[in-house]
């Protein structure tokens, strides 16, 4: 590549190849047709221009080529469709196991938490090789996280979770942009992601420190708040015991069922009245304006964290109950 | 009143009466085509005005020609003048309404008061948003998304967002009058099948003013509810719903892009097949094609919000609706071509732009066909690719159309020639002018660099220098025929009826026309484009 006209972005990611080639198969095709196009226009109007052909041959139209400008172009278009959705398939879906960082925008900075409490601004360390999933979330208006060595984007949202996930192949310093446009400094809202070889990293986070990782900072709050007086461990709480709920179906008073997500729990924080767990009254309080976008991802990530198999119990009142089942 | 009785030229629409008074009060539609005409080439160096600037300031990486938020409300102010002002009203409202009642043989539209009406709502509209400017202007970008512009944005949003919504009327009673008008007004033997495709183009964008610009409406209201009363509709701290606005917004906006390339579209039916003396190849497919776009182009709305956050199975849907939509637009594009074959060809300078506008718009659209592939929209959203792709169907497209349009009918009009060989000229300097400013972009685009950046990483600047240098010569390209035009309404030669040779009801009536159109009502009984039986000009050309 050029040094100092680059006219095309790095590829970091394992995804990146497969963005390029349906770009690549795009520009073959079209650069097929607009030269089509364009030669057809000059062939016809050297050929035919006036002096050399002074009179129009009349044509009415054809229906086999009607019909074939038709189903070829849709034809293709259909190869494209199929491609294109394949590769969003895949963005949309991150692999299990995926290492997790919670991000929050806001106006005009990017702000990073890894789940082991360590914190970044405008700044993203991550290891080479490792599913990397980001939990985002926006404190003002819309942002967008945009990776292009990664091909990846994604809108960060106010008041709900959006997420986004690559696998970095290739150690490096990346462009991070916002990409949605968020008032003055927009265009300053800049950032990097720094891939990393999984030994740096380590160390990185250790020379780095954090105070506790982002389930403990979750599981303070969720002790300061008081959400432990009626989420108890047991089965006797007033609110359901959350132990092994967070990614399970959980049965709503209404007969509905929703799948226990990050926005499920943000929501079931923010406005508790929204969908009801059946069996329990709606008495709990809305925490809209006391808790942080950070205090949010800490209390989900403890909450996560209570579905995952614990090697030593959370502290506290323990005893993880089966899930309690309510028949109304 | 004013018998000014001319001793050469036989009374016509402009000299019919005279003073300022007979223009404002005119019913008229070849006049309140005029009022369009110059009020939206004032909105269009206002609004380029603006483009060159932030061409200027994107010479350099660094913010410095002028600041964030100055950087800001000028890509705001040129897209809402641009779009809102200029690019939606600019066929219709001027060669539209001239037209459709000349083309259908009818003496003027249906509704000859709310066409006047409607260019009063239109200028009500544009001095509210351009009050909204001269006061500080506004920087939510013209896509006032929210709640950025509900609840963040300090700046005039309430008077752009009102401008709008009162421009919005002006475009939905122009498209009443032509639906009304091409339905009932046709003269005997006009049929649906012997009709224009200009008019059958107009026909099409007129359903979508209908159908689609009450949702603006209702949308920029909401805006201006939520800002105001802090009504909670789009911001979740109030408990709304962000992506609701941009549902909404798109509804209209993206239905709004074929408002704009419709009827530039069919301005170039009329001249691929004046200047290469053929009938349209397939009119039928053509005219169901302009209708096609209309009825699809409804819905493909989300494909704006591919990584917004909407669910996985609604943008595999409006991603495979976006494809079908590009369908009729390249049957339209291969028709035009086949025209061409086996025609007897002149290269005067409505061909010229014509041919422009065949070119920039395939580049424009198999470009979209990018974007409607989601893998490869979720890299390239929001990025200058998106941007190289809307000037190239905009301006590439939709200008070169009105452009190839005003040079076509500018005799019809105005009564007199424009200078061919300055028009020749321009025709080339906008075509590479154009290409040199947005080509480039689409590199810039694919390497990522976001859309809406006052300042940008080094590495993108020899391209948006290139960019910034083909600026410089469209805005030449542009300048050069809003000279020679005005010089050609004192100096050019006096136009024959059909300097052409053209076939259309249009060119069968002086030019300038008379007030009324035709001193007969004329009847049809020939197909359009009837070059067959046309005789051959008299001029000799190309030897």
């Amino acid at each position: 590549m050029w040094k100092n006209l680059p006219l095309f972005p790095e590829r970091a990611s394992a995804l990146a190849w497969q963005v390029d080639g349906l770009y690549f198969l795009l520009l073959g095709v079209s650069a097929f047709f607009t030269l089509l196009i364009f030669a057809l226009i000059l062939v016809f109007a050297l050929k035919y221009r006036r002096s050399v052909h002074p009179h129009a041959v009349q044509i009415e139209g054809s229906l086999p080529l009607e019909l074939a400008w038709t189903l070829i172009p849709l034809g293709i278009c259909m190869i494209f469709f199929a491609w294109g959705s394949l590769i969003y398939f895949q963005e949309a879906r991150p692999p299990k196991g995926a290492m997790e960082v919670y991000v929050v925008g806001k106006q005009w900075m990017w702000k990073f938490e890894h789940e082991t409490g360590q914190r970044e601004i405008n700044q993203l360390h991550v290891p080479i090789g490792r599913d990397v999933r980001l939990v985002m979330s926006s404190q003002d208006v819309i942002h967008d996280f945009f990776v292009p060595a990664f091909r990846v984007k994604a809108d960060v949202l106010p008041g709900r979770f959006t997420e986004l996930w690559f696998r970095p192949t290739k150690t490096g310093t990346y462009h991070l942009f916002c990409s949605q446009y968020c008032g003055t400094d927009h265009s300053r809202m800049i950032g990097q992601v720094i891939v990393m070889e999984p030994v740096a990293f380590q160390a990185w986070l250790s020379a780095e420190g954090a105070t506790g990782t982002l389930p403990e900072n979750g599981q303070q709050l969720f002790q300061q708040l008081g959400c432990a007086t009626c989420h108890r461990f047991d089965t006797q709480g007033r609110g359901p015991n959350l132990t092994g709920v967070f990614g399970k179906a959980v049965l709503l008073d209404d007969g509905r069922t929703v799948v226990a997500d990050e926005n499920y729990v943000r929501e079931s924080i923010l406005n508790p009245g929204a969908k009801i767990v059946s069996g329990f009254k709606p008495i709990m309080p809305s925490f809209q304006g006391q808790v942080s976008e950070e205090s949010l991802m800490a209390l989900v990530a403890y909450i996560k964290s209570l579905a995952q198999p614990q090697p030593n119990e959370p502290g506290g009142n323990h005893a993880p109950a089966p899930e309690k089942s309510n028949v109304q | 009143m004013a018998t000014a009785v001319q001793t050469v030229e036989r009374e016509n629409y402009l000299n019919s009466d005279y003073g300022i008074k007979s223009w404002l009060l005119t019913t008229d539609h070849k006049r309140i085509a005029l009022l369009y005409l110059v009020s939206i080439t004032a909105m269009f160096w206002i609004g380029g005005f603006f483009a060159m600037l932030i061409r200027l300031e994107l010479l350099t990486p660094a913010g410095d020609l002028v600041s964030s938020d100055t950087y800001n409300k000028l890509f705001t102010m040129h897209g809402i003048i641009m779009v809102f002002f200029f690019l939606i009203p600019s066929v219709p409202a001027t060669l539209g309404n001239f037209l459709i009642p000349l083309m259908v043989g009818a003496k003027d539209l249906a509704f000859p008061r709310v066409n006047l009406l409607s260019w009063y709502i239109y200028m009500v509209g544009a001095i509210t948003a351009l009050t909204a400017m001269v006061m500080g202007g506004v920087d939510t970008g013209w896509t006032f998304y929210t709640p950025f512009s509900t609840t963040y944005s300090n700046t005039h949003v309430m008077g752009a967002a009102i401008g709008i919504f009162i421009t919005g009327f002006s475009s939905i009673l122009t498209g009443l009058n032509f639906i009304v008008t091409i339905h009932r007004m046709r003269a005997p033997g006009m049929t649906w099948r012997r009709l224009p495709l200009f008019c059958w183009a107009n026909y099409a964008a007129a359903l979508i003013m209908v159908l689609g610009t009450p949702v603006v409406a209702i949308t920029l209201l909401l805006v201006a509810l939520e800002r105001a009363f802090n009504i909670g509709i789009f911001n979740p701290q109030l408990g709304g719903d962000p992506l609701l606005f941009q549902h909404l917004f798109w509804f209209y906006s993206h239905p709004a892009v074929y408002i704009m390339i419709l009827p530039g579209m069919g301005v170039i039916n009329e001249i691929v097949t004046c200047f290469s003396r053929k009938r349209v190849f397939g009119y039928e497919f053509v005219a169901l094609a302009s209708i096609a776009i209309a009825v699809l182009g409804f819905l493909v709305w989300a494909h704006h919000m591919f990584v917004a956050g909407i669910s996985v199975y609604a943008a595999l849907v409006f991603s495979l609706l976006s494809y079908l939509v590009a369908i009729p637009s390249a049957v339209k594009v291969f028709n035009w071509t086949a025209t061409l074959y086996k025609g007897s060809i002149r290269y005067e300078t409505p061909m010229l732009y014509a041919f422009g506008f065949i070119g920039l718009f395939t580049v424009g659209g198999l470009t979209g066909v990018f974007l409607a592939s989601l893998g490869v929209d979720v890299h390239v959203h929001d990025t200058y690719f998106v941007v190289a792709h809307f000037h190239y169907v905009m301006v590439g497209g939709m200008v070169m159309a009105y452009m190839a349009g005003l040079h076509f009918w500018w005799p019809k009009i105005t009564g007199r020639m424009y200078p061919e060989a300055w028009a020749k000229l321009s025709a080339l300097l906008v075509f590479v002018g154009f290409n040199t400013t947005f080509l480039p972009l689409f590199i810039v685009g694919y390497m990522g660099l976001p859309r809406r950046y006052h300042a940008y990483p080094p590495e993108f600047q020899v391209l948006n220098v290139l960019s910034t240098a083909g600026a410089s010569i469209l805005a030449v390209g542009y300048v050069l025929p809003m000279i020679y035009f005005l010089w050609s309404l004192r100096y050019g030669e006096p136009a024959p009826p059909n300097p052409w040779n053209a076939v259309g009801l249009e060119w069968m009536t002086p030019s300038p026309p008379p007030t009324h159109n035709f001193d007969e009502t004329p009847i049809v009984t020939w197909e359009a484009y009837d070059y067959e039986h046309q005789p051959q000009e008299e001029v000799t050309v190309g030897h």
